[in-house]
C-alpha cells in the first residue's frame, strides 16, 4: 500500500465504537424479519454481525476481494436455493438482508458506514411488507432515530456522545414527522394494500375459518386471540344468542372431514329468502383473511350485498377475490327469516349422502329413529335430546379420534367441541334422511364500549348445523344443547378455568377487559385512519379542503413543500446568523464604508473607524465637513453612549445625503 | 484631553524628552490604578520618569534597590523594641509610599520578589500577624533589565501578569538626545518642577476612568483579540481572562486621556502591546513578542 493510501485510509478510519454502534444499528433494524426469513438466512447474518464484531476487536484482516465474490455468489445461490427466485416479498427480503449484512465484511471507513445507512433506512420500509399495525410504524420511527442518530455520529465522529446523538436524531426526525403526514395525506392513493406484493399473497398465515372442517380444526383457531372482524351496528344490537355470523357452509363428508361443495353453487334466487321483523343495519370491517368469503349476521338482504359480492344457493357471501386487505361493507340482516331455496332429489341426495362403511352405530341409531315413524322434526328434537341428556361434556380438549370419529364420539368419549357436535349431530340428519349440512362462522362477539362496536375474534368461531326441514333450512346448533351459555355469553363462560383456556380468555379481571377494549379501540382507529386511508378516504379528506383533482393535489403538496422549506431555511438562516446582529449604527457606518469604497478608499479589517477616517481625510482633506460628523456620530451611537434615537437618525440622514465631490 | 491630565502630561514631556507615546502609557497604566513594568538596559531615564512623575503628581515617592540580599522586611517593614515604652513599634518598609520604584527588581530573590507582588496586588501589607493599608493611590514602577545576567531572578510569568502594563522607554532620538546634552541636568529641572495635581485629584481621575463606557462592540472587539491569542499557533498559551480585565481598563484610561466618555478600537489598539507582551508566551525561540502583538491587531477584524 502506497504511502498516500494509507494516508486516505486513516483519514477515513472508523472508531470501534461507531463500528459496534453500527452493528447494534443494523441488528435493531433486521431483528423483527428474524420471524419471517428463513432460518438459514437469520443464522448467515448474525453470523456475519458476530464476526465483524469480532474481527473489529481483534484486528483480523478483510478478506479478499475474490472471497467477498464468492460470498455473494454463495448468498445469491442459497436464496435461489431456498425460494425458487430471488424476487417477490420473502426472497427479496431476504437477498436484501443478506446481501446488507455482506457489505459488513468489506466495510472499512466512514464511506461505507454511510452506504450502510442508507441500506438500513431502505431495509427498514420491507417491514411494512409483513405488518403494517402500530407498533411497527413505532418500532421503525424508533429505528428511524437509531439510524438517523449513527449518521450524526458519523457527521461528527468522536465529538459527541450517544445520548447526544440520539437526542439529535430524534429531534430530527420529529421535525421531519409534519413533512412525513402531509406526504401521507396529500401523496397520490392508488387502489390496493399499499405493501402487499401480490405474488406472495398465502405465503403469511393468517388465521380464520378454513374451506374444511375436521375435529380439532376450529378449537386450535380458538388459541388466538386474533381479531377477525368488528362490526358496528347503527341501531341496537341483537342478544348475543341471535349473533350467528355466517360463514362457509359445509357440505361433503369423508368420514373425518367436511368441505364444501366441490363446485361454486349458483347465485340464491331472490325469491328463495324471506325476511320477518325488523332489519339490523350495521357496518362491518373484515380483516384480511387470505379467503373469499365474507361473513354476514343470518340473514342478509340479498338487495344490499356488498359491491362485487355475491350471495350463493347454500347462503354463503363470497367476495369476487380473496380479502388480502381489510374490507369494510355495509350490510342488512333480518335476525327472522326464512330461508327456503328450491330443493330437488338430487340435492337432496346429495345432502343425505354419507361416506360408506363408516360409523356403523350412529348410522343404525339414526335409522332406528326413522324407523319408528318420527317425523323430521322430531328426530331433531330426539338427537339434541340424546346430546343434552346423555353425560356429553363440551370441552376445549377433546381426545383424539379413532377412524369412526362419530361414533367415538358418540358412544364413548362424549367430550367434543362444537365441532364436534355439529359435525355429530349432521351426521345423524343424514343417517335418518333429513338433508342436513356444516355451517361455520362465528358466534357471539365482545361489546368495546369505549369504541361503541363488536370485536369478533377467532375465539368466537363457531360450528353449528343446517338442517332442511319443513320445506326450508333451519338452523340447529347442538352445542347450544350442551352449553347454552356459549352462545349467550361466550366461550369463557362456557368452559371453566380448569379446562385450560387461552390466557387471555381465562383471565377476566375487568381492567384488563378495559385495557383490551381500549387497544383494541385503539387499533380500529389505526386502521381505519391510517391503513385505510386509501383512494376514497383520501378523495373525500381532499375534497373537505376543496381539492377535487389530483392535479390541484400536485400542486398544494409542491406549494406546501415550498412553503415548508421556506419556513425552515428561514428559521435555519436565523438560527446560522451571528449572535449579535449588526446594530442600527453599524448598519450606517457600513453604508458610508460602501460610498468611500467606491471612492477607493476601504479600511483594513483592523482599522478603527477613527484612524480610517483621519487615512482618508489625510488624502483629501476637502471631506472632513462630510465625514467628521458621521464618524462622531457612529462612534457615539457604536461605542461612546447608550444608542439613541436621535443621534441615529442623525447619522441615517447624514450618510444617506453624502455625496463625496471629485 | 482634560486639561489636569494635559498639563501633567506636558510637565512630563520636559524631563523626559521625545517619548509622548510611552509617557501617555505610564499615565493609562496610573490612571487605570495598575503598576508598572520598564524593561530598559540602565541609563535610559527610569529614575527619572519615576522622580517626575511623583513630583507632578505630588507623591511620596519611595525608591528600593533590589538586591540578591535584599529580605521582604527590608521593603515591608519590621518591628523592633523600644525600651521607652517596653513594647515593639512598627517601622513602616519603603514599600509604605504613594509611589515606589522597585529598581531592578529581577536581582532579588524570588521571596523578596513575591513579597512586592503581593503587596502591589492586595494594596495592603501583613507583617507579624497585623495588615496595614498601603497608601492610596499605591503605584509601583518596577524596572527590569533585560538582558539575563549571572545572579537574577527573571520574574515568572505568573508574577508578570500582576502589572498592568510593560513598557520600555528605549532610546531617545537624535534630536531629543542632542537637547538633552545641551540642557541642563534633568534632576535640576526636577526640582523645579511643581507638582499640578493633589494625590486626591489623582484618585477621583482614577474613578472617572472606571466610568467610561465600553459598549458591547468594544467587548466583542477585545474578546475576539483574546480568542485569536488562544488560537495562534505560534503562542504556548493565550491570554487569560486576567488579561482581557486588563485591557479593558487599560483602554478606559486611554480613552480617558484623550478625552471620550467611552473606548473606541482605536483605545484598546494603543494599549494593546503595552498590556498584552509581557503576557504572551512565546512558543519558539522567537524574540518577537513585540511584533507579535501588533500581528494579532493586523489578524482581527474589528467587529
Amino acid at each position: 500500500m502506497s504511502a498516500t493510501a494509507q494516508a486516505a485510509d486513516l483519514a477515513d478510519y472508523l472508531p470501534v465504537r461507531t463500528l459496534l454502534h453500527l452493528l447494534a444499528v443494523f441488528t435493531l433494524v433486521l431483528g423483527p424479519h428474524v420471524a419471517h426469513l428463513p432460518v438459514w438466512a437469520s443464522v448467515a447474518i448474525a453470523a456475519l454481525l458476530l464476526w465483524r464484531a469480532y474481527a473489529t476487536r481483534r484486528q483480523w484482516r478483510m478478506p479478499s476481494k475474490l472471497l467477498r465474490a464468492a460470498l455473494v455468489l454463495v448468498v445469491l445461490g442459497a436464496v435461489f436455493a431456498s425460494f425458487g427466485r430471488i424476487s417477490g416479498q420473502t426472497a427479496g427480503t431476504t437477498l436484501l438482508c443478506l446481501m446488507g449484512s455482506l457489505k459488513l465484511v468489506e466495510l472499512r471507513g466512514r464511506r461505507d458506514v454511510m452506504v450502510m445507512i442508507f441500506l438500513m433506512y431502505f431495509m427498514l420500509v420491507t417491514h411494512f411488507l409483513y405488518s403494517q399495525e402500530m407498533w411497527t410504524a413505532a418500532y421503525l420511527l424508533l429505528s428511524c432515530v437509531a439510524i438517523t442518530a449513527l449518521l450524526i455520529e458519523c457527521q461528527h465522529l468522536g465529538t459527541m456522545s450517544p445520548r447526544q446523538t440520539l437526542r439529535k436524531g430524534a429531534v430530527m426526525i420529529a421535525q421531519a414527522l409534519p413533512l412525513m403526514l402531509a406526504m401521507f395525506v396529500l401523496f397520490p392513493r392508488i387502489p390496493g394494500p399499499l405493501w402487499g406484493l401480490p405474488e406472495d399473497s398465502g405465503a403469511t398465515a393468517h388465521s380464520g375459518l378454513g374451506d374444511s372442517m375436521s375435529p380439532g380444526d376450529i378449537a386450535s383457531l380458538i388459541a388466538s386471540d386474533e381479531v377477525a372482524f368488528r362490526v358496528r351496528f347503527e341501531g341496537p344490537a341483537p342478544a348475543p344468542a341471535a349473533r350467528y355470523w355466517r360463514g362457509p357452509v359445509f357440505e361433503r363428508f369423508d368420514g373425518r372431514t367436511w368441505a364444501r361443495h366441490w363446485t361454486q353453487p349458483p347465485p340464491l334466487p331472490a325469491d328463495a329468502l324471506h325476511y320477518d321483523g325488523t332489519a339490523l343495519r350495521y357496518e362491518l370491517t373484515l380483516e384480511a383473511n387470505r379467503k373469499p368469503w365474507l361473513f354476514a349476521l343470518e340473514m342478509p338482504q340479498l338487495a344490499e350485498l356488498p359491491k362485487d359480492a355475491s350471495f350463493n344457493l347454500n347462503g354463503e357471501l363470497l367476495a369476487a377475490k380473496p380479502v388480502d386487505e381489510r374490507l369494510r361493507y355495509t350490510l342488512r340482516s333480518n335476525p327472522r327469516f326464512s330461508f327456503a331455496p328450491p330443493l330437488d332429489a338430487r340435492d337432496r341426495e346429495r345432502l343425505t349422502r354419507l361416506p360408506r362403511g363408516f360409523d356403523p352405530r350412529s348410522l343404525a341409531l339414526a335409522r332406528q329413529w326413522k324407523a319408528q315413524g318420527l317425523s323430521d322434526a322430531a328426530i331433531v328434537q330426539t338427537a339434541l335430546r340424546m346430546i343434552r341428556e346423555q353425560n356429553f361434556v363440551y370441552t376445549l380438549r377433546p381426545p383424539t379420534l379413532g377412524r369412526d370419529s362419530i361414533d367415538e364420539f358418540l358412544f364413548t368419549t362424549r367430550r367434543g367441541f362444537c365441532e364436534h357436535y355439529s359435525s355429530a349431530f349432521t351426521f345423524l340428519m343424514r343417517a335418518a334422511g333429513i338433508p342436513a349440512r356444516v355451517v361455520t362462522g362465528y358466534q357471539g362477539g365482545t361489546l368495546n364500549e369505549p369504541g361503541g362496536y363488536y370485536v369478533i375474534s377467532q375465539a368466537d368461531a363457531h360450528a353449528w348445523s343446517e338442517v332442511w326441514v319443513d320445506g326450508r333450512w333451519q338452523r340447529v346448533d347442538p352445542t347450544a344443547a350442551i352449553a347454552p351459555e356459549r352462545v349467550e355469553r361466550g366461550l369463557g363462560a362456557a368452559i371453566g378455568a380448569a379446562e385450560g383456556l387461552p390466557g387471555y380468555l381465562a383471565d377476566r379481571a375487568p381492567w384488563r377487559d378495559l385495557l383490551r377494549a381500549r387497544w383494541d379501540w385503539v387499533n380500529a382507529q389505526w386502521n381505519g385512519l391510517v391503513l385505510g386511508y386509501g383512494p376514497e378516504l383520501q378523495q373525500r379528506f381532499l375534497e373537505r379542503f376543496g381539492i377535487d383533482d389530483v392535479r390541484k393535489m400536485i400542486l398544494t403538496l409542491t406549494v406546501l413543500l415550498v412553503a415548508g422549506m421556506t419556513i425552515v431555511g428561514f428559521v435555519l438562516m436565523r438560527r446560522a446568523a451571528p449572535a449579535h446582529a449588526p446594530d442600527a449604527a453599524l448598519r450606517e457606518w457600513q453604508r458610508l464604508l460602501r460610498k468611500l469604497a467606491r471612492r477607493g478608499y476601504a479600511p483594513r479589517a483592523d482599522e478603527g473607524p477613527r484612524d480610517f477616517i483621519a487615512r482618508v481625510l489625510s488624502a483629501r482633506p476637502a471631506w472632513r465637513p462630510l465625514l467628521q460628523p458621521p464618524l462622531e456620530l457612529y462612534l457615539r451611537s457604536r461605542y461612546l453612549d447608550t444608542p439613541d434615537a436621535a443621534a441615529l437618525a442623525m447619522l441615517h440622514r447624514l450618510v444617506r445625503t453624502l455625496r463625496l465631490p471629485a | 484631553m482634560s486639561a489636569s491630565v494635559a498639563s501633567v502630561l506636558q510637565s512630563l514631556n520636559q524631563i523626559i524628552l521625545g517619548k509622548d507615546a510611552p509617557l501617555r502609557l505610564v499615565l493609562a497604566c496610573l490612571l487605570a490604578r495598575g503598576h508598572l513594568l520598564i524593561e530598559d538596559v540602565p541609563g535610559m531615564g527610569k529614575t527619572t520618569l519615576a522622580l517626575a512623575l511623583a513630583r507632578v503628581l505630588g507623591l511620596h515617592f519611595q525608591r528600593v534597590q533590589f538586591t540578591s540580599d535584599l529580605l521582604p522586611a527590608d521593603i515591608l517593614g519590621v518591628s523592633v523594641f523600644e525600651t521607652a515604652t517596653g513594647g515593639f513599634r512598627f517601622v513602616p518598609g519603603p514599600i509604605f509610599a504613594q509611589l515606589v520604584l522597585a529598581d531592578e527588581v529581577n536581582r532579588a530573590s524570588p521571596k523578596t520578589q513575591s513579597a512586592l507582588l503581593e503587596a502591589m496586588e492586595e494594596r495592603q501589607v501583613t507583617t507579624e500577624g497585623e495588615t496595614r493599608p498601603l497608601p492610596e493611590p499605591f503605584f509601583v514602577i518596577a524596572t527590569q533589565n533585560p538582558a539575563y545576567q549571572l545572579g537574577t531572578f527573571p520574574l515568572p510569568e505568573s508574577q508578570l501578569d500582576r502589572f498592568l502594563m510593560r513598557i520600555s522607554l528605549g532610546y531617545p532620538s537624535a534630536e531629543a538626545e542632542r537637547q538633552l546634552l545641551l540642557e541642563r541636568e534633568r534632576r535640576d529641572l526636577l526640582a523645579e518642577l511643581t507638582p499640578t495635581l493633589a494625590p486626591a485629584q489623582l484618585v477621583a481621575l482614577q474613578e472617572q476612568v472606571r466610568a467610561v463606557r465600553t459598549a458591547p462592540a468594544l467587548v466583542d472587539y477585545i474578546l475576539a483579540l483574546v480568542q485569536r491569542t488562544r488560537e495562534l499557533p505560534g503562542l504556548r498559551q493565550g491570554l487569560s481572562p486576567r488579561a482581557g480585565l486588563s485591557l479593558r481598563r487599560a483602554a478606559q484610561a486611554w480613552a480617558f486621556i484623550e478625552g471620550r466618555s467611552g473606548v473606541i478600537p482605536e483605545d484598546v489598539q494603543a494599549v494593546f502591546a503595552a498590556v498584552v507582551n509581557h503576557r504572551l508566551i512565546v512558543a519558539a525561540e522567537r524574540d518577537g513578542a513585540a511584533t507579535s502583538a501588533a500581528e494579532i491587531l493586523a489578524q482581527v477584524a474589528i467587529p
